[in-house]
């Protein structure tokens, strides 16, 4: 692990961060304002804020959070639809940890347990699986919730289900994409932005090709990069030069783990299980082309296909803004609820309750504002 | 909910394509399918039970070398 070691080495960190931020400074003269980057990957949020890049950077750079925290962007009626299934008699509802305390209109996983619903969080898809083989009596509904880099284990599960014969297993499908979420986004008229640090995890799947639109179609750099804070450095160095010389590419700073053409074998599991729907994103809407529901051929895997649950018309809560967050708009400190009525301990919105959520990173890293 | 952490491979089981990794002194069984065949020593990046790509070391090693090349004339000791 001695190579991977350097990729933390405050030696490397601290010269990178004198080098960005001389950058910064002179493309932020350059356009009389401060350049700004989105980053589009909730494990990219809490680096950014963690390691202090967004305050340290903020005399020169914007450091916006967009749509990337799966949890956070998960709707109101899906969650909803999650605490409908937990209800159902004869259901395990099995989840990643990152769901239990987010809130629907109504409820939350969290809530629903307390009340004495058997939800149970699994580390992997294939551990629900196995759950679902040694519990013949229950019926194991797995949340199938995150972007291209969960999808795949998700299908493989599915997968690994049909051929143990377990028929007592089935997916509700939350998945998300997220090129069509950065479409939406620069489609945009309000918001302008300079350049996108795009996700290193879900591009290891679909490929760095996936995100070339950026730069053929709205004109703007781009470049994939890794979750160590030298990374992220590299990913700006790589950002304000391009700005500064007035160059638009996708680039691949993660090519240790990402490829062009991303990860094929994955991609035809996605392909094999799912296809492509037009799906609501929390604070959206409904977004063409941007979600993954299972293809009717595995519709004993869909739980969906398999129960019938009834969710009232969705509740948003007055006054969150994570909708205006996750597009973009608004960064945490400019909610008036952020730090005040919305709280890690007494979440509102997602974004406060997910680790990987903006609010809930910020709170943590960057209370202090900007 | 997209972390993944690089993992070195200890033991590698064909028959089931599943392997276990080392994260930080953690072990874990990972399935490899998405990934191929691996190796010992290889690492790999894991994901909700699933390695979803190799980690190139070579790659690796060029980035540093990059750093290396735009640092040579940065000073670290403007920044406190």
């Amino acid at each position: 692990m001695q190579i991977l070691d350097r990729f933390r080495d405050p030696v490397v960190g601290r010269a990178l961060l004198v080098k960005v931020t001389e950058q910064a400074k002179e493309v932020a003269e350059r356009l009389g304002r401060r350049s700004v980057f989105m980053e589009v990957c909730g494990t990219h949020t809490v680096a950014i804020s963690k390691a202090g890049l967004r305050s340290l950077l903020s005399e020169y750079i914007d450091l916006r959070s967009g749509p990337g925290c799966p949890v956070c962007v998960t709707d109101y009626g899906d969650i909803d639809r999650m605490v409908a299934f937990a209800r159902t008699p004869g259901v395990t509802l099995g989840t990643f940890g990152d769901m239990i305390r987010v809130p629907g209109s109504f409820a939350s996983l969290e809530k629903e347990m307390a009340a004495g619903a058997d939800v149970r969080i699994f580390y992997s898809p294939a551990d629900a699986v196995e759950y679902a083989r040694t519990h013949p009596d229950r019926h194991v509904v797995f949340l199938g919730v995150g972007f291209e880099t969960t999808a795949p284990g998700i299908a493989l599960s599915i997968l690994q289900a049909k051929a143990q014969g377990v028929t007592n297993f089935s997916v509700l499908t939350s998945h998300k994409l997220v090129p069509p979420a950065m479409h939406a986004i620069l489609a945009d008229p309000e918001l302008r932005l300079d350049g996108f640090i795009l996700p290193g995890h879900a591009t290891a799947i679909v490929g760095r090709n996936a995100f070339q639109f950026v730069a053929d179609q709205y004109n703007l750099p781009a470049v994939v990069t890794g979750f160590e804070t030298t990374d992220i450095l590299d990913c700006l160095h790589n950002l304000l030069d391009q700005l500064f010389q007035g160059q638009v590419r996708v680039d691949n700073g993660y090519s240790r783990v990402v490829k062009d053409e991303g990860n094929v074998r994955a991609q035809a599991l996605m392909e094999q299980l799912f296809e492509v729907a037009d799906v609501s994103w929390r604070g959206f809407g409904v977004i063409p082309a941007s979600g993954m529901v299972i293809r009717p051929e595995f519709a004993d895997f869909n739980a969906e296909k398999r129960f019938t649950v009834n969710i009232p018309e969705p509740r948003i809560p007055k006054g969150c803004r994570c909708g205006d967050l996750l597009k973009g708009k608004i960064n945490p400190h400019e909610c008036r609820l952020f730090g005040t009525a919305c709280t890690p301990v007494n979440p509102i919105g997602p974004c406060m309750v997910s680790s990987e959520g903006a609010c809930a990173a910020y709170y943590q890293y960057d209370r202090r504002g900007q | 909910m997209c972390v993944a952490v690089p993992g070195k491979v200890i033991e590698v089981n064909p028959a089931d394509n599943t392997c276990i990794v080392e994260v930080f002194g953690v072990t874990r069984r990972i399935n490899t399918i998405m990934v191929g065949e691996v190796e010992l020593g290889e690492y790999l990046i894991a994901h909700t039970g699933f390695a979803i790509e190799k980690l190139d070391l070579e790659e690796a090693m060029i980035r540093l070398k990059l750093w290396e090349e735009i640092l040579s004339y940065a000073d670290p000791g403007q920044v406190s």
